[in-house]
């Protein structure tokens, strides 16, 4: 087959009245559209769907599935994104029948089970995090941290404390966290590293005054380095009046070992896709439950999953509620996965998970610092981050050139130029279900890609040259991005 | 005009040129080199008035996007259009492209910003 018919869009195979379905015969009184909906509502223009036999959609999809990258596939150290692989499990719960055929609306009498998962899941959750309740509506990590950032607004509104805009955000801190602050109405404040790698308290002290309304942490931060000060800086901050936001996003590393609300934070967001094994490559679906200490539970989302005798109920009457957060409850399917994963690693199993993540991140940066920068020298937690730029000087070889190579490799790129706080940045994440002799694999191929950087960068520089798509032209993909296909 | 040992400069790599009362802004070579390619500027609005370190726009580049702070107080009186289009301009003449320019309201700001010699030490120290 040509490349060029390979490579055709589902749109390009439309060919007009071919058809992949049949529609069963009418068995009620047809009626136009016209005579239920509102005409304001109506489309006027007809849909621009492809008209396709279902073999073209098929072979269409199958082929684009082999041309995909995935943790099914390989290993895949995508930093911060803890990309474990997900049990086959969580699938086959999360398929059935009780579950996966559920309307939201249903009366709450015939969806006990959801709600008990729901329930039971909130409850382990806390366990995890020692808060001590939650809301599973939010729809991604970004989600949970906005959700984050509304708890703050309504604590800070119903004291009347209305002067506390500021929000601290370390330099090392996920993006996100100075986005879903700024998005939610406060004011960024950055605080500085000091020289280990960890939120300079010194630093911190310089901010805070009447107008803190708290600060993001992650930890471990996103330098995989344990913030050793933390309960300094939970002391600091709450004697300042302000509150403490904790993004999961690295909770892979300390599950059953070290939990936020015992280091002192008021809020947590969990990345259930990443640390409790949900598929999430390619940006989704997500779920970014949040949890709450006592001192937020009043302004938790409506509604919530409740207990009454044996019964379980979705509470709509809180009074000081920040409000919907979601359309309905949350991705559905991706907490049953959540629960399933939890249920079936058990507490034992959560706590070796997060130790097996420790253990193969420090075996990974052991093994690459000699070929390698490695800025910040300690023991790390589930991640570490490596810089190119060192080989930049030297050979001309940048982290891009790194990650474009691994791909060559069969082997999933680590996240590049992040922190901000490294040059030429590459931050590894091995998860703990990578075997001895994956991990070994991935040092011998490092090392040939250092070997490369030495004696022929220029083949670097041309990598990937064997994969479905080869190098792409960031600049152009940045300045005029195709998003989608337009009829001619 | 590209000559950088004539520019002030501030730690977060912003270089100053000084004409009467107008200042105009852009980043350093070093800066432009950091980033790597550069695919956006944020070009600000005329007449917004900042404080000198306040941030006053962005700009966007295949790493990373990163604040463009105000060296100095003042009102925006001119910006770069031409940036709009073509922001590989500050990647290939990072100290002819300038960002936006600011009326100073208080020159004597300018006394607190790094001579280009200062500014290579600062580098350094980071590195």
């Amino acid at each position: 087959m040509s490349t060029q018919l390979k490579n055709k869009l589902i749109f390009e195979r439309s060919r007009e009245g071919r058809r992949g379905f049949r529609v069963p015969e009418l068995d009620v009184p047809a009626r136009k559209p016209e005579e239920m909906v509102d005409k304001k509502y109506l489309r006027v223009n007809e849909t621009a769907l492809p008209e396709v036999s279902e073999v073209d959609v098929i072979r269409h999809y199958t082929r684009l599935s082999q041309k995909n990258y995935c943790v099914d596939l390989g290993f895949y150290p995508l930093g911060s994104c803890t990309m474990k692989y997900n049990p086959k499990i969580n699938e086959v719960t999360a398929g059935l029948a009780g579950f996966a055929g559920l309307h939201p609306l249903q009366p709450q009498k015939t969806t006990q089970g959801i709600l008990e998962l729901m329930y039971d899941l909130t409850e382990r959750l806390c366990e995890v995090t020692g808060m001590s309740w939650g809301t599973l509506q939010p729809f991604a990590g970004a989600h949970g941290e906005f959700t984050g950032m509304k708890f703050f607004k309504s604590y800070f509104k119903k004291r009347g404390d209305t002067g506390r805009t500021k929000v601290l955000v370390p330099d090392a801190a996920h993006g996100t966290n100075p986005a879903s602050a700024h998005i939610s109405g406060f004011d960024v404040v950055e605080v500085k590293s000091n020289e280990k790698g960890m939120v300079s308290v010194e630093d911190l002290k310089q901010h805070l005054d009447e107008n803190l309304a708290g600060i993001m942490l992650t930890n471990p931060n996103t330098l995989g380095l344990y913030e050793e000060d933390i309960a300094e800086i939970a002391e600091l901050v709450h004697d300042a009046g302000g509150l403490l936001y904790y993004d999961g996003a690295n909770l892979n590393a300390v599950m059953g070992k070290s939990r936020p609300g015992d280091m002192g934070f008021d809020v947590v967001h969990l990345n259930l896709h990443k640390t409790f094994s949900t598929p999430h490559g390619g940006g989704g679906p997500g779920s970014g439950a949040v949890m709450v200490n006592k001192k937020l539970e009043p302004f938790l989302p409506a509604p919530t999953v409740r207990k009454r005798g044996s019964e379980y109920y979705l509470d709509h009457d809180i009074p000081d509620t920040m409000g919907r957060i979601s359309g309905f409850y949350g991705n559905i399917a991706v907490l049953v996965r959540a629960y399933t994963y939890i249920l079936t690693m058990g507490h034992d199993g959560l706590k070796r998970a997060s130790e097996l993540a420790v253990l193969n991140a420090n075996y990974l940066k052991e093994k690459l610092k000699g070929r390698y920068f490695l800025p910040y020298d300690r023991v790390c937690k589930h991640e570490f981050v490596l810089s190119a730029q060192k080989m930049k000087d030297a050979n001309g070889v940048n982290g891009t050139d790194v990650a474009k190579a691994l791909l060559e490799f069969g082997i999933h790129a680590p996240t590049v130029y992040f922190p901000l706080i490294v040059h030429e940045a590459m931050m590894f994440e091995p998860t703990e279900t990578e075997s001895r002799e994956s991990l070994d694999n991935f040092i011998e191929v490092m090392h040939e890609i250092a070997d490369l950087a030495e004696k022929d960068p220029d083949k670097l520089h041309a990598m990937p040259t064997s994969t479905p798509v080869r190098r792409v032209d960031q600049v152009q993909a940045a300045k005029h991005p195709v998003l989608r296909w337009q009829p001619e | 005009m590209a000559s950088p040992e004539k520019l002030k400069f501030q730690k977060s790599h912003e270089w100053t040129r000084v004409e009467g009362s107008i200042a105009y802004v852009g980043i350093s070579d070093h800066a432009q080199e950091e980033l790597g390619d550069i695919v956006f500027v944020e070009i600000p609005e005329v007449d917004d008035e900042f404080e000198a370190g306040e941030e006053v726009t962005n700009i966007e580049s295949v790493k990373a996007a990163s604040p463009i702070y105000a060296p100095v107080s003042g009102k925006v009186v001119k910006v770069n259009q031409e940036l709009e289009e073509a922001p590989e301009l500050i990647n290939q003449k990072p100290y002819e492209a300038f960002i936006f320019a600011i009326e100073m309201t208080d020159p004597s700001e300018l006394d607190k910003l790094l001579s280009y010699e200062e500014y290579q030490k600062s580098i350094e120290e980071e590195e």
